[in-house]
């Protein structure tokens, strides 16, 4: 089995190939950004990018990944952002912060399909990634400013 | 009172200490002679001092004991020492401290004692200083009770400002001059012709420096830091997924785990069958502990793939098996020889109340799930000589005493490495997940451990919000409210939470009452009386604790008495409140939200206000009924801290408290049947989300005087504020949460 990610290319033969992409991003490849909050695609803190789409890396079993797999840790980093990240950090928007990788991966997603989004776009795209610290206000905020800048930036 | 205050300042003796390569400042332990201490003869490690800054040749460490659980305490503590150590606190590292009785936290006290907050009278300033001798006694170094400011205001600038007066007593001797000629800046000295001598360059010589503890705290019209935006120092990490939490330790030749515990919480497991579990792939140990079972492997997933496959055989519930035991435990709970409390009884109640009262209501409050979005988890590795643990937890001193008590060891030899956690709300006051790795890593001595519960597991052994239920009556006369009694039945949570750590509880409950008995209103004939219902399922404290279902009671029955006066419910709230700085934030948000302005049919809003942990918060909450179910289009909410310490802080706990507070209030409820919780994960414990999430705004007060923190009073109002604005716009009355039993929400 061969799994890209972040640009990355791994052999995993000793795998069970029903074994989540999630389990094995974190504990076989050691990658840490995708974080486990439900394991059943009810809080999106595992969301993940597979060929550029946001995808809930518990519920896909590693054997059956289509594509390469982009994490938080690919998508930009402290010094060069990604500008969802950027408008992320602007706004202050973690708490905890346990559930931002995947918000930002989902935003990211949604920014690359959609660079305008309306408010109930983003509140469709938006509300399966569960935040308990409440951070949905600078949420909407933040994608509002990545949208922008995205925009501007082009 | 002079006595007790005095001990209690004295208390706050900040010095220094030689440590390896260099120099360390913080609080001396209670009863350590301090008058000539031989600081640099200490022995390293030997040091009675707990310290708030340490600076070495290398590196400037703040040390900020408090426990990062999302709310911003690390910022916010090293933002407190920054201002006086000069020092940005981008450029420095910070750690929590090791477990230590120096670190207690003092501010916990002002919730224990029989005083209103609003109270300033010499009887209850001294009732909270001489508090202050348990709470250190204890060692609590805890992180609750929205505390972490109150507590460290004066400390951590006081340490601060210590290490700056020796940083630049032992520049003078180094370079011949005189201390008044020189300044601090950007983590240096600055000798009079310009020469910036950094902190670290200086440490060897600090460490020999006599500590200069005659400080004067620098003037609030001069702080650089306190008071002004100030980007989190986690926000970069937490924004590019570089920050670790508790669930991503590494430590070499770790092993994985998970855990069955019985899922009626607290009884034992009975037998087993585990042959199944033992072959699967990657499994190496299934390890017995009180109450169930763990199962060791070489990753998470196979670990919790071994743990479901284990047959069980468990106990029966130590509680009611379904909720009909629970509810009916807490409507027999109303009577005489169940009174905990009665701390509020003005005038003659039973008289104004003898004939027909013109409300007479009951309240239900369900269990709740703290459920933060990291489930516990906890890495141990024992060998016979001393065990280590990573973990994300408020109580660092339990856990290291609850290891030490299961491996055997002196608590000295078990370390406890605070990790950051992903969100808390009161669950990682408990320490369960910590025992049950310790029992996992003793049976591979040398291995690290690291046990991840499932969501399941967690949610199912939550240590839940209390149940609670309240009667209310109550009589009006003339457009006004004359009467009110509230009889408010929970079990108690401090006495369940207290007991896991083998801590008596003498007393009454306040938490029984908190938020409702202390509300600062004046009303003729006005009583609030706790009852302590028997113990049912384990409880323990949730974000606002018993304010957050008695804010909801008491706030509730007075919106629906001021209805019932045909009063306006702004206006009969500011005549009956006796307090200026809750008064204030009522007239903020009757300000903010033009309350008393026109609506649209099937739009209504409703005001809430509890004033908890010493902190007044006041809410509008705006909903609008749709084709699809109701929505809550707007709040704004308004609370008086004293102090705002961190702006952008303080507006994010404030909205996310409304959020919180909402959330569960419209669809949160931990059910049991059969003795087992009946949601185990999100799907079926629901909060809000995204697109319930109405705009929040905010304003901060600061006239109450005392600093106080803000992570919990804004939870409190908005189950009421919600309850009242439903019924504004639909004349129907919610008296039991969640709200979706009853009216269905946009969503």
């Amino acid at each position: 089995m061969r799994l890209t990610v972040n640009g990355t290319e791994h052999t995993l033969d000793e795998l069970e190939p029903e074994m989540p992409l999630l389990w094995t991003l974190r504990d076989v490849l050691g990658v840490h950004g995708p974080k486990y909050g439900c394991g059943i695609a009810q809080c999106g803190a595992c969301t993940v990018h597979i060929d550029g789409q946001a995808v809930r890396s518990c519920q896909v079993p590693v054997g059956d990944v289509w594509g390469d797999v982009t994490t938080i840790e690919g998508l930009g980093t402290p010094g060069a952002p990604h500008p969802v990240q950027a408008a992320w950090i602007e706004a202050q928007v973690a708490q905890c912060g346990y559930c931002q990788s995947g918000q930002i991966m989902q935003a990211a997603s949604l920014l690359a399909e959609v660079p305008e989004p309306s408010d109930a776009e983003i509140d469709d795209a938006m509300s399966g990634n569960l935040c308990r610290c409440g951070t949905y206000p600078r949420i909407r905020a933040a994608v509002k400013a990545a949208a922008r800048a995205m925009r501007e930036g082009t | 009172m002079g006595r007790a205050k005095t001990i209690a300042r004295r208390t706050f003796l900040v010095g220094s200490v030689a440590v390896a390569g260099g120099v360390a400042f913080g609080v001396w332990r209670m009863r350590t002679p301090y008058d000539n201490p031989l600081m640099a003869d200490l022995p390293e490690g030997a040091a009675a001092l707990t310290p708030y800054v340490r600076i070495t040749g290398d590196a400037i460490t703040l040390i900020t004991p408090r426990a990062d659980v999302g709310q911003g305490a690390v910022s916010v503590q090293a933002m407190l020492i920054a201002e006086e150590l000069d020092v940005d606190p981008a450029q420095v590292a910070t750690e929590f401290g090791p477990p230590d009785r120096a670190y207690w936290n003092t501010a916990l006290s002002d919730e224990a004692v029989p005083f209103r907050s609003t109270d300033k009278g010499w009887l209850a300033e001294t009732a909270r200083d001489v508090m202050d001798a348990p709470m250190k006694l204890l060692g609590m170094q805890i992180t609750g009770g929205s505390t972490t400011v109150p507590d460290g205001y004066e400390k951590l600038r006081r340490a601060g400002a210590v290490a700056r007066e020796t940083l630049k007593a032992a520049a003078a001797r180094l370079h011949g001059q005189s201390v008044d000629r020189l300044g601090t800046k950007g983590g240096a000295v600055i000798l009079p012709d310009g020469t910036r001598l950094r902190y670290e360059s200086l440490a060897a010589e600090a460490a020999r420096t006599e500590p200069v503890t005659d400080v004067v705290l620098r003037d609030p019209s001069t702080w650089r830091l306190v008071g002004h935006k100030m980007q989190r120092v986690d926000i970069v990490a937490k924004s590019t997924g570089r920050q670790a939490y508790g669930i991503d330790e590494e430590q070499p030749g770790m092993l994985h785990a998970a855990i069955r515990l019985n899922p009626a919480q607290g009884a034992a497991l009975r037998g087993l069958d585990a042959s199944e579990a033992k072959a699967m792939r990657g499994v190496k140990k299934i390890v017995e502990m009180p109450g169930g079972v763990g199962v060791i492997a070489d990753n998470t997933w196979r670990a919790m793939q071994a743990a479901q496959a284990i047959k069980c055989d468990w106990a029966p519930a130590p509680y009611p098996t379904g909720m009909e035991g629970h509810w009916q435990a807490l409507a027999e709970g109303f009577t005489p020889e169940r009174q905990d409390s009665r701390l509020r009884d003005d005038g003659d109640v039973e008289a104004a109340l003898d004939r027909a009262a013109d409300i007479d209501v009951e309240y239900r409050a369900p269990y709740l799930a703290h459920a933060p979005l990291e489930p516990l988890n906890a890495t141990v590795r024992y060998t016979p000589e001393r065990t280590d643990i990573w973990t994300g937890t408020q109580v660092p001193r339990f856990v290291q005493g609850n290891a030490a008590a299961i491996t055997g060891q002196d608590a000295d030899d078990v370390h406890v490495h605070v990790r950051v956690a992903g969100g808390s709300f009161g669950h990682r006051l408990e320490d369960a997940v910590v025992r049950h790795a310790t029992h996992l890593a003793m049976a591979v001595p040398g291995r690290p451990v690291k046990l991840t519960y499932s969501r399941e597991e967690d949610m199912g052994h939550e240590f839940p919000r209390q149940i609670a239920m309240a009667r209310g009556r109550g009589r009006v006369s003339g457009g006004r409210v004359m009467a009110y009694d509230l009889g408010i039945a929970m079990p108690s949570i401090i006495a369940s939470q207290m007991g896991r750590q083998a801590i008596p509880t003498p007393g009454p409950d306040l938490q029984i009452v908190a938020g409702a008995w202390d509300q600062p209103f004046a009303i003729p004939d006005y009583r609030v009386t706790g009852y302590r219902a028997p113990a049912l399922a384990p409880v323990s404290s949730w974000r606002s604790v018993g304010a957050s279902t008695n804010g909801f009671f008491h706030d509730c029955l007075l919106d629906e008495l001021i209805h019932a006066a045909g009063a306006d419910p702004l206006e009969e709230r500011l005549r009956l409140c006796r307090h200026a700085p809750s008064r204030a934030v009522l007239e903020a948000v009757g300000e903010m939200s033009g309350w008393g302005g026109a609506l649209n049919a099937g739009q209504g809003r409703g005001i809430g206000f509890c004033l908890s942990f010493g902190v007044p918060c006041a809410q509008v909450v705006e909903v609008r009924e749709t084709g699809d179910g109701l929505r809550i289009a707007r709040v704004w909410v308004a609370a008086d801290v004293g102090r705002i310490v961190d702006p952008v802080n303080f507006e994010a706990q404030m909205q996310g408290g409304v959020a919180w507070g909402l959330g569960h209030a419209m669809h949160g409820a931990l059910t049991y049947a059969d003795g087992a919780v009946e949601q185990q994960n999100f799907d079926t414990f629901r909060s809000m989300r995204l697109r319930e999430c109405p705009e929040i705004a905010v304003r901060g007060l600061e006239t109450a005087g005392k600093i106080r923190g803000i992570g919990e009073p804004p939870v409190p109002p908005a189950a009421p504020a919600l309850a009242n604005a439903i019924f504004a716009a639909t004349g129907q009355r919610l008296r039991e949460m969640p709200f979706d039993r009853e009216v269905a929400f946009v969503g």
